[in-house]
C-alpha cells in the first residue's frame, strides 16, 4: 500500500510539471520560463526522497519510530539534520539578497540567527534530551500539572508552527513559480503533498533523511557558488569588496552598518527574538529526542553550529560577489533598468533586478555555473523548503497527537497505535490547512510572520523551558500564566506594530511630505524586548505567590527532575532495532 | 525514583561536584556569548562608524568584516569548548554517579 501511495504521489507531482512545460515550449514566457534542468534535478531528489520514505515506512512501527526515528540517530547526522531543518530558503535567498542590497547589514542579520545555538548548547540540548521523550512539552510539563502545561505548550507550538509554515508556503509558492514556471497554487500543492507524504509514511526517519540530504546539497551548492564567485576576483576578498563598492549605488555605505538597524531598541529587540527564539522553536527542539543520549545531543549542536555558521559566511560572500557579477549580466534585469548601450544603470542595480532581490543567489548560480548549475541550485531551493516544512509539520502533528490527544484528552491512557494514527491524521489536516492558507495568503504581506514565529518561541516557549529546567520554585500556575503572557504579548504587540497595523491592516498616517504611509500604534518592530521580560516576570510572580497544594508538589518534584536532567538516570533510551 | 534514592544522589559528593561545575561553566559560557553578541549589537546600534573604518590605510575592507566573522567563529568555538569539557569531566562524573546508583 505504501509503495502504491509513493508512486501515486510521484505521478500527481509529475502532472503539473508536464502541464506547465507545454505553454513554455510553445513560446509563452512564464517569468523565467520552465527550467527543464531544474525540474529533472528536482525529480531526482523527489524520487530519492520518496524511495527513502518507502524504506522508512517499513521501519516506522512504534510511536518512538514515528516521533524520534527510534532515538538512534548519531550526533553528527543529527547536526546535519538540524542544519537542514534550520537553514530555510528564506535565509539562503533572503540573506544573500539582503547582502546584495544592503551589504554589511545582511551579515548583522545572519549573526542573529546563529547566536541562539550556543545558548541551546549550554542550557537546553542535553537537559531536554535527558528529561523528554518526544516533544519539548514533555520537559516543560515534567513535574507540573500535565493538562494545563501541555495545553499551553501545544497551543504556543501550534501558533509558532502555523506562522512559520504559512511564511514558508507562500515563499515556496512564489519561488517555485519563478524557478520552475509552475502556477502558484500548483507549487503550493506540490510542496504540501510531498511534505505530507514524507511525514505520514516515513515519520521522523524520512524527515531526518530529507533534512540531511538537503543540508548536504545546500552546503555543497553554496560552497561551489562562493568559490566560483571568489575565483572571479582571484580569490581576493579585498578585490571583491573594492569592486562591489564601485558598482553598488550605495557606495562604501555597504561596508558598514546601515539604515536597517539604526534604531537601537529595535536592533536589540530583534536580536533577543532571534537568539532566544531559536532555542524555543518546537521543530528544532524535537530533533534532540532523535539522538540516543546527552553526549550525542551536545555533539549535534556542535556540528549544527559549525554548519550553520559556515553557511552564513557563504551567503555573505555570495551576496557581495553578486553585486559585481550581476551588474555585468544585464539579462537578469528588467528592460527599464538598462541604459541605451544595454548596460545596467547604477541606480537600478537593486530595484531593477527581475524577480526582486530574493533572486540574487539564483541569478548568481547561472552567472558562475551556467544553466546546469542554475538547475541544481533551483532544485536545492525547492528541497530546502521541503525539508523545513516537513520538520515543522511533524512538530505540529506531535503537539496535537502526543500533547493534546495522548496526554490531555486521553489523560495518558491511549495506546500507541491510536496515538500514531492521530499523528498521521493531524499531519494530513495540518498539510491541508497549510496548503489552504498558503493559497489564501498568496498576495498578503507575510514578511512579519517568521519574525513573529521567532518572537513567540522566544517569549512563550523559551522562558517556560528554561525556568522548568533551572528554577525549582516554579509552579504549574506560574508556568501557565507566564507562558500565556508571553504568547499573548508577543502576538498583541506584533498586531500593533507597523508590519501588521500599517502594512497588513492598512492604517496610515500623513508624513511630513504629505504622503500617507503605513504606521504602527507602537514604534517597535519586534515585540521580544517587552514580551520576554513579561513572560519571565509572570513566571516569577505567579510562582512565588502560589500557595496552592499543587505548588508544593511542583516544588518538591524538582530534586528528582534535576537528578535525571543532570545525570540522565531514568532518561529515555534509544529503541532497539 | 524513590525519595531515598533522590536524597542519596542529591547528597552524593560526585553529584554535588557535577552540578556545581556544570552550573558555573554553562552559565559563564552563556554570559560569554551574550556579551559577545550584545556587545556587537550595541556597537552596531550606538557606534556604527567604528565598524565602517577600513582595516588599514588604503583598504576597502572595513573592521566590521573580521569582527563579524569573529562573532560567527566565537559561537562555534564556544560550543566546542563546552563539548570538550562535557565529554571529559562531566561525563566521567556522571558515569561515577550512575555506577553507584543504577
Amino acid at each position: 500500500m505504501t509503495r502504491l501511495a509513493v508512486w501515486g504521489v510521484l505521478a500527481i507531482l509529475l502532472v503539473p510539471f508536464g502541464l506547465a512545460a507545454a505553454p513554455a515550449l510553445s513560446g509563452t514566457v512564464v517569468q523565467s520560463g520552465v527550467n527543464t534542468t531544474a525540474i529533472m534535478m528536482f525529480m531526482v531528489f523527489v524520487t530519492a526522497t520518496l524511495g527513502i520514505t518507502y524504506w522508512a515506512s517499513k521501519r516506522t512501527r512504534t510511536a518512538s519510530d514515528f516521533y524520534t526515528a527510534g532515538g538512534g540517530i548519531s550526533g553528527r547526522k543529527n547536526g546535519l539534520a538540524i542544519a537542514g531543518d534550520y537553514m530555510s530558503a528564506a535565509s539562503f535567498l533572503g540573506i544573500s539578497g539582503l547582502v546584495f542590497a544592503s551589504g554589511y547589514d545582511g551579515l548583522i542579520y545572519s549573526i542573529g540567527f546563529l547566536v541562539g545555538w550556543p545558548v541551546i548548547m549550554f542550557l537546553i540540548a542535553e537537559q531536554i534530551r535527558n528529561l523528554g521523550k518526544y516533544t519539548f512539552s514533555d520537559v516543560t510539563s515534567y513535574r507540573f500539572g500535565q493538562t494545563q502545561i501541555r495545553t499551553m505548550a501545544a497551543i504556543s507550538s501550534l501558533v509558532v508552527v502555523a506562522f512559520y509554515l504559512i511564511a514558508q508556503m507562500v515563499g515556496a509558492g512564489k519561488l517555485i513559480q519563478l524557478l520552475f514556471g509552475l502556477d502558484y497554487w500548483m507549487a503550493v500543492v506540490s510542496v504540501g503533498v510531498l511534505m505530507m507524504t514524507y511525514v505520514i509514511f516515513g515519520g521522523m526517519t524520512a524527515t531526518t533523511w530529507v533534512q540531511i540530504i538537503k543540508a548536504v546539497l545546500l552546503l555543497s551548492g553554496a560552497t561551489f557558488m562562493a568559490v566560483a564567485a571568489l575565483a572571479a576576483f582571484n580569490f581576493s576578498p579585498e578585490e571583491m569588496f573594492r569592486q562591489a563598492v564601485e558598482v553598488s549605488p550605495k557606495g562604501d555605505a555597504i561596508m558598514g552598518p546601515g539604515s536597517l538597524l539604526n534604531d537601537p531598541i529595535n536592533a536589540i529587540s530583534l536580536g533577543l527574538a532571534l537568539m532566544f527564539g531559536t532555542a524555543g522553536l518546537p521543530h528544532i527542539l524535537m530533533r534532540f529526542f532523535t539522538v540516543p543520549n546527552a553526549k550525542e545531543a551536545r555533539k549535534s549542536v556542535f556540528y549544527a553550529t559549525g554548519f550553520i555558521g559556515y553557511f552564513y559566511i557563504l551567503t555573505f560572500i555570495i551576496g557581495f560577489a553578486a553585486i559585481v557579477l550581476l551588474a555585468q549580466n544585464p539579462q537578469f534585469f528588467k528592460p527599464e533598468a538598462l541604459a541605451a548601450d544595454g548596460t545596467v544603470l547604477k541606480d537600478q542595480l537593486i530595484s531593477g533586478l527581475a524577480g526582486g532581490t530574493n533572486m540574487v543567489a539564483i541569478n548568481l548560480a547561472e552567472a558562475v555555473g551556467g544553466n546546469l548549475f542554475l538547475g541544481f541550485i533551483s532544485a536545492v531551493a525547492f528541497a530546502t523548503i521541503l525539508a523545513v516544512v516537513a520538520g515543522l509539520t511533524l512538530a505540529g502533528a506531535s503537539a496535537i497527537s502526543h500533547d493534546l490527544y495522548a496526554n490531555v484528552i486521553a489523560r495518558g491512557h491511549s495506546n500507541e497505535a491510536t496515538e500514531i494514527r492521530v499523528s498521521r491524521i493531524a499531519t494530513l489536516v495540518l498539510g491541508l490547512v497549510a496548503i489552504g492558507l498558503g493559497i489564501a495568503f498568496e498576495s498578503q504581506n507575510v514578511a512579519f510572520m517568521v519574525g513573529l514565529a521567532f518572537a513567540i518561541a522566544a517569549s512563550a516557549n523559551f522562558p517556560v523551558l528554561v525556568a522548568s529546567i533551572f528554577w525549582g520554585k516554579m509552579t504549574t500556575r506560574g508556568a501557565m500564566i507566564g507562558g500565556f503572557a508571553g504568547l499573548v504579548s508577543a502576538v498583541g504587540l506584533t498586531i500593533l506594530s507597523k508590519a501588521v497595523w500599517g502594512d497588513v491592516l492598512g492604517f496610515t498616517a500623513i508624513n511630513e511630505e504629505g504622503v500617507a504611509v503605513p504606521v504602527g500604534l507602537i514604534p517597535l518592530d519586534n515585540p521580544a524586548i517587552i514580551s520576554i521580560p513579561i513572560a519571565f516576570f509572570c513566571i516569577w510572580f505567579f510562582s512565588v505567590f502560589d500557595k496552592s497544594e499543587r505548588a508544593k508538589t511542583d516544588r518538591a518534584a524538582y530534586f528528582a527532575q534535576r537528578i535525571r536532567c543532570e545525570t540522565g538516570i531514568g532518561a529515555e533510551g534509544a529503541a532497539n532495532h | 525514583m524513590k525519595q531515598h534514592t533522590v536524597d542519596a544522589i542529591t547528597a552524593h559528593p560526585r553529584y554535588q561536584e557535577l552540578i556545581r561545575a556544570r552550573k558555573r561553566f554553562a552559565w559563564s559560557l552563556t554570559a560569554a556569548i551574550l556579551s559577545i553578541y550584545y556587545g556587537f549589537i550595541f556597537v552596531v546600534a550606538f557606534w556604527p562608524d567604528w565598524l565602517a573604518v577600513p582595516v588599514a590605510e588604503g583598504w576597502t575592507m572595513t573592521v566590521g568584516i573580521p569582527v563579524g566573522i569573529l562573532v560567527i567563529s566565537s559561537a562555534f568555538i564556544l560550543t566546542g569548548v563546552y563539548v570538550a569539557r562535557a565529554n571529559g569531566q562531566f561525563d566521567r562524573l556522571t558515569k561515577e554517579i550512575q555506577e553507584d546508583f543504577e
